[in-house]
C-alpha cells in the first residue's frame, strides 16, 4: 500500500542526528556521539508476556540493541520430573508452557512410549489429536487476545477469552480440568470422552471458522494494524533456520516446515490439512500465519471427529497403564498391575530418546533418557519459545520501542516454557 | 533418519576425517546416535552440518553419574530437506568440563550452552556470552547435577512435625 | 518467640453489643461502663467504616502475572467470570496506583526480591492474594528453584487450586473485600466453631496472648 510507504518515507526523513556542536565544544574525530540509554524493560511489565526482562539499548526511541534475561519463572521443572515416577511426570511436565499443555504432556508420553516401545491404539491417537489442535486453538486465541491488546484492538481480548471459555469447557468435560488436565497419558489418554462432548465439539466447530472470519474482517485489513505489522521485524529465513526457529515464525517467511506434515505422528497422516505459510516473514505475515492455522486446526478436528475409531482409549497392555476399575473386583491379576503401578510405577527399559512434535509455537521435542529405574534419570523438554526468543533480537533491530512490543507480541513467547 | 547401516556409513566418514573422532554408534529405536569424543566434536559436527544438517534442534545436557564420564552434551541435529535426525553425544568429566562451543556453526546454540553450563556446570570454549541464563548470577553450583540435592521443604506430617521445630519462622 | 493465640470477637459479643446498645438506648448505661462503650464505638467508626467500605469496593489490581494462573487471572477479567461487576476491573501497570497484587503463579527465586520490591513500592493499604498452591506452598514442585509467597511478603488470601478457577480468584477476592470492609468471612471457622485458630500477621505482643507470627518479622510494617 503506498500509504505505508509514505509513512515510512516520511519516518526515514526525521534524522537523530546530534545537535550542532558549539565551537566551544571538544572535537571529535566523527564518530556518533549519540548517547545510548540502556533501559530495562523489567520482569514486571505488563506487555511482556510474563516475566520477561529485556534490556534495550536506545538510542532516541529506536532499539539499537536487545538482550533478553530470562528465569524469573525458572520452576525445576526438569529436576523435579527425575524425583517422580514416569506417569506422575505428566502434571509437572504439563506446567511447562502454560498455554500448550496438552503438546507437553504429548511430548513426554510419546518419547516415554518410544523407549517402552508401546503401541498407542488408534482412538486414543486420534482423541490426542483432537485435545492437541483444540489446545492449539485455545493457545492462538490467547495470543490474538493478548497481542491486540498490545496493539490497541482492547475489544479483541474479549471475543478471544469467550471463545477460549467454549473450548476449556470442552477439556473441562473431558477430562475435568480446565487447565493442565494430566489427560494424556503413558499409552493414550486418560479417559474416554464423555457422552455430549462429540456434540458440543461438532458445535464449536461449526461456529468457529466464522468467528475466526469475524476477527479477521475485524483486523486483517486494519489501517492500524497494517501500518502497525507489515513490514515490520523482517528476518530472512536462513537467519532464522540458524537461530532455530520453528513453528509460525519459520512459517511466516515461506518456509513449511511442520513436523504434523514432515514426520507425522499420532495419526496426523490421516487428516487432510493445509500448513499456511507467509511470505516476507514480517510480522502481518506472523500474524496471518495464526489466523490461518486456527481455521486449519478446526478442520483437522472435524476430520477427527467423523473418523473417531471404537476401541480402548489407552494402551491395554497392563503393565503400564492402569486396568479399568470394574476389571479390579473381579481380576487378581488387575489387582496386582495396579497395585505394583500405582506404588512403584512401571519399569522403563535403558535409554535414550528425543522426541519432537509440532507444538503451537514450534518443535516441542522431549529427550528422556531412562536408566532402567521406574523414575526417569533425565527429561529436558526443548521448548519452541526458548529458542525462538534469540529472534527476538535481529528482529527487533532499529524498531522503535512500540514496534518492538508489537514485535514481542508476535513472536509468541511463554515464559513458562522458556525458563521451565 | 538415517537407518542402522546410513549411520555405520557416517561414522566411518567422520573417523576417515579425524582419526577417533567417533567413539562409538548406537541405533536405538530408530534413532541414529553417535558418541563423538570431546577434542574432535567441533569438527565433526562441523561435518555433520556440511553432510546436511543443517538444524540444530537441541542441546542438551546430561548428568550420568554415577558412570564416568559423568556429563554428557548431546546434540540433536536435523536435516530438514531430507527429513533426516541425528543425535550426537558427546561426554566429558566434572574435573575438564571444558567443550568447545558450536555458536559458530548454530548461532541456535547460544542460549542452548548457556543453559548446560547453567544446570550441570559444562563450559564451551568460544561462547560469546558465557553466563548463567535461568539461575540467578550470583547462584553457586549446577542445579541438574544427579547429586545436587532436591531442595524445597520437608512435607510435614504429624510424624515429623516435632522434629522440625519452629516450623513456621 | 512465645507462641500465643488471639481469640477473635466471636459472634456472641454481637448479642452483647446489642444489649449494651439497648440499655444505651434507655439510659441505663452509666459511669465506667458508658465510658467504654463511647469508647468501643469510637474505635470503628461510621468514617472508618465508610473508608473501609470504598477501599473494598475500589481495589486498583497491579497487571501481575507470572505464570499459568495469569491466565486464568485474564480469565477473570474476561466475560464469563466478570470481575468488573465487582468494579475490580481497573488494573493499574504501576505499583504506585496499585492496592491489590495477585501473586498468579509460582514464584522463583529469581523473582521473589522483584516482587518484594514492588511490593514495597505500592502504597498503604495494600493487600496481596497468593493465588494459586504455587504461590502459597510451593504447589507441584517442590525443590530448590520455587518458594512459597508468605516468605517475604504477608498474604493476606490464599486461593487453592492448580490453577484455580476463575470463579474460586473470584471467591477469594470477595474475600478480600469482606475482610477489608470490617466482616471477616470466617468461613469454615465459623462452620465448625475453629474461631481462635487464624494467624495473625502482627508483632506477638500486641497480638494478644495466642498470636502466632508467621512471617517472623516482627514488625507490623512487613
Amino acid at each position: 500500500m503506498t500509504e505505508v510507504s509514505d509513512y515510512r518515507r516520511i519516518e526515514e526523513s526525521v534524522t537523530l542526528s546530534p545537535m550542532p556542536a558549539s565551537p566551544s565544544a571538544p572535537e571529535t574525530d566523527g564518530e556518533r556521539t549519540d548517547e545510548l540509554l540502556t533501559l530495562n524493560m523489567g520482569p514486571h511489565h505488563p506487555a511482556t508476556h510474563g516475566v520477561l526482562r529485556l534490556l534495550c539499548t536506545l538510542e532516541g526511541e529506536v532499539v539499537r540493541d536487545l538482550r533478553p534475561l530470562i528465569g524469573y519463572v525458572h520452576t525445576g521443572i526438569e529436576k523435579t520430573a527425575e524425583d517422580m515416577a514416569y506417569w506422575k511426570v505428566v502434571p509437572v511436565v504439563e506446567r511447562m508452557d502454560y498455554l500448550a499443555y496438552y503438546f507437553n504432556a504429548m511430548a513426554f508420553c510419546s518419547a516415554t512410549e518410544r523407549l517402552i516401545e508401546l503401541e498407542v491404539p488408534p482412538r486414543a491417537q486420534y482423541l490426542r489429536v483432537i485435545h492437541m489442535e483444540l489446545n492449539r486453538i485455545m493457545s492462538h486465541l490467547v495470543w490474538l487476545g493478548t497481542s491486540a491488546l498490545d496493539l490497541g484492538a482492547i475489544s479483541m481480548l474479549w471475543y478471544c477469552f469467550r471463545e477460549r471459555e467454549q473450548i476449556l469447557d470442552l477439556f473441562e468435560m473431558s477430562s475435568g480440568q480446565r487447565m493442565h488436565p494430566r489427560y494424556i497419558q503413558v499409552g493414550g489418554v486418560f479417559e474416554d470422552i464423555p457422552l455430549g462432548f462429540e456434540a458440543k465439539l461438532r458445535d464449536f466447530v461449526s461456529t468457529m471458522p466464522e468467528r475466526v472470519d469475524q476477527y479477521a474482517a475485524l483486523l486483517d485489513r486494519n489501517e492500524i494494524v497494517l501500518r502497525r505489522l507489515r513490514n515490520v521485524a523482517v528476518v530472512p529465513e536462513q537467519e532464522l533456520l540458524a537461530l532455530g526457529v520453528t513453528g509460525p515464525l519459520l512459517r511466516a517467511t515461506g518456509n513449511p516446515w511442520d513436523l504434523r506434515k514432515a514426520a507425522p505422528y499420532s495419526s496426523y497422516d490421516h487428516f487432510d490439512f493445509q500448513v499456511p505459510v507467509g511470505t516476507i516473514g514480517d510480522n502481518y505475515d506472523r500474524y496471518r500465519v495464526r489466523m490461518a492455522e486456527m481455521k486449519e486446526s478446526t478442520r483437522i478436528i472435524e476430520q477427527a471427529l467423523d473418523g473417531l475409531p471404537e476401541g480402548p482409549y489407552i494402551s491395554t497392555n497392563r503393565k503400564y497403564a492402569l486396568p479399568p476399575r470394574h476389571e479390579l473386583a473381579t481380576s487378581m491379576e488387575a489387582l496386582i498391575h495396579h497395585f505394583k503401578l500405582v506404588t512403584e510405577g512401571y519399569r522403563v527399559p535403558p535409554g535414550e530418546v528425543y522426541e519432537p512434535i509440532e507444538g503451537p509455537r514450534g518443535e516441542l521435542g522431549c529427550f528422556v533418557r531412562s536408566d532402567g529405574s521406574a523414575k526417569p534419570a533425565r527429561v529436558h523438554m526443548r521448548d519452541p519459545s526458548f529458542v525462538n526468543l534469540q529472534a527476538l533480537r535481529p528482529m527487533a533491530k532499529d524498531l522503535y520501542i512500540a514496534d518492538l512490543i508489537a514485535t514481542l507480541a508476535m513472536l509468541d513467547p511463554v515464559l513458562g516454557g522458556i525458563d521451565r | 533418519m538415517p537407518d542402522a547401516t546410513g549411520l555405520e556409513l557416517i561414522a566411518q566418514e567422520l573417523g576417515d576425517a579425524r582419526e577417533g573422532a567417533v567413539l562409538d554408534t548406537e541405533f536405538f529405536r530408530g534413532r541414529a546416535l553417535l558418541v563423538l569424543e570431546p577434542g574432535g566434536a567441533h569438527d565433526a559436527l562441523a561435518a555433520l552440518q556440511a553432510r546436511g544438517f543443517h538444524f540444530l534442534s537441541s542441546l542438551h545436557g546430561v548428568d550420568y553419574f554415577p558412570e564416568e564420564p559423568r556429563l554428557g552434551v548431546h546434540y540433536e541435529l536435523l536435516d530438514m530437506a531430507a527429513v533426516d535426525r541425528i543425535s550426537a553425544k558427546v561426554r566429558v568429566d566434572t574435573q575438564d568440563p571444558v567443550l568447545d562451543s558450536v555458536v559458530d556453526l548454530w548461532p541456535t546454540a547460544n542460549f542452548h550452552e548457556r543453559e548446560v553450563y547453567d544446570m550441570f556446570g559444562v563450559e564451551f570454549r568460544g561462547h560469546p556470552d558465557p553466563r548463567r541464563i535461568l539461575m540467578p548470577e550470583d547462584y553457586e553450583g549446577h542445579p541438574q547435577r544427579r547429586d545436587f540435592p532436591i531442595g524445597g521443604e520437608p512435607v510435614l506430617f504429624t510424624h515429623n512435625e516435632p522434629s522440625v521445630p519452629g516450623w513456621w519462622k | 518467640m512465645e507462641v500465643s493465640r488471639q481469640a477473635v470477637p466471636r459472634p456472641d459479643e454481637f448479642r452483647a453489643r446489642q444489649l449494651k446498645a439497648r440499655d444505651m438506648l434507655r439510659g441505663d448505661l452509666d459511669g465506667p461502663e458508658l465510658e467504654r462503650y463511647v469508647e468501643e464505638g469510637l474505635l470503628t467508626t461510621t468514617l472508618d467504616r465508610a473508608a473501609n467500605w470504598a477501599r473494598g469496593n475500589a481495589m486498583f489490581p497491579l497487571t501481575f502475572g507470572l505464570a499459568c494462573c495469569a491466565i486464568e487471572q485474564i480469565s477473570l477479567v474476561a466475560t464469563r467470570v466478570d470481575i468488573a461487576r465487582f468494579g475490580f476491573e481497573a488494573f493499574r501497570a504501576s505499583p504506585r496506583q496499585a492496592d491489590l497484587i495477585v501473586l498468579s503463579g509460582r514464584i522463583s527465586i529469581k523473582m521473589a526480591p522483584v516482587i518484594r520490591r514492588i511490593y514495597e513500592q505500592m502504597l498503604e493499604p495494600k493487600w496481596v492474594i497468593a493465588m494459586g498452591a504455587c504461590s502459597s506452598s510451593q504447589g507441584v514442585f517442590n525443590n530448590y528453584a520455587i518458594v512459597a509467597a508468605d516468605k517475604f511478603v504477608p498474604v493476606d488470601v490464599h486461593v487453592p487450586g492448580c490453577p484455580p478457577r476463575p470463579e474460586a480468584l473470584m471467591h477469594g477476592i470477595l474475600k478480600l473485600r469482606s475482610q477489608i470492609q470490617g466482616q471477616p468471612d470466617l468461613g469454615w471457622r465459623s462452620r465448625y466453631q475453629a474461631a481462635g485458630t487464624e494467624e495473625l500477621l502482627q508483632p506477638v505482643a500486641a497480638a494478644g496472648p495466642h498470636a502466632e507470627n508467621v512471617t517472623g518479622t516482627g514488625d507490623a510494617s512487613a
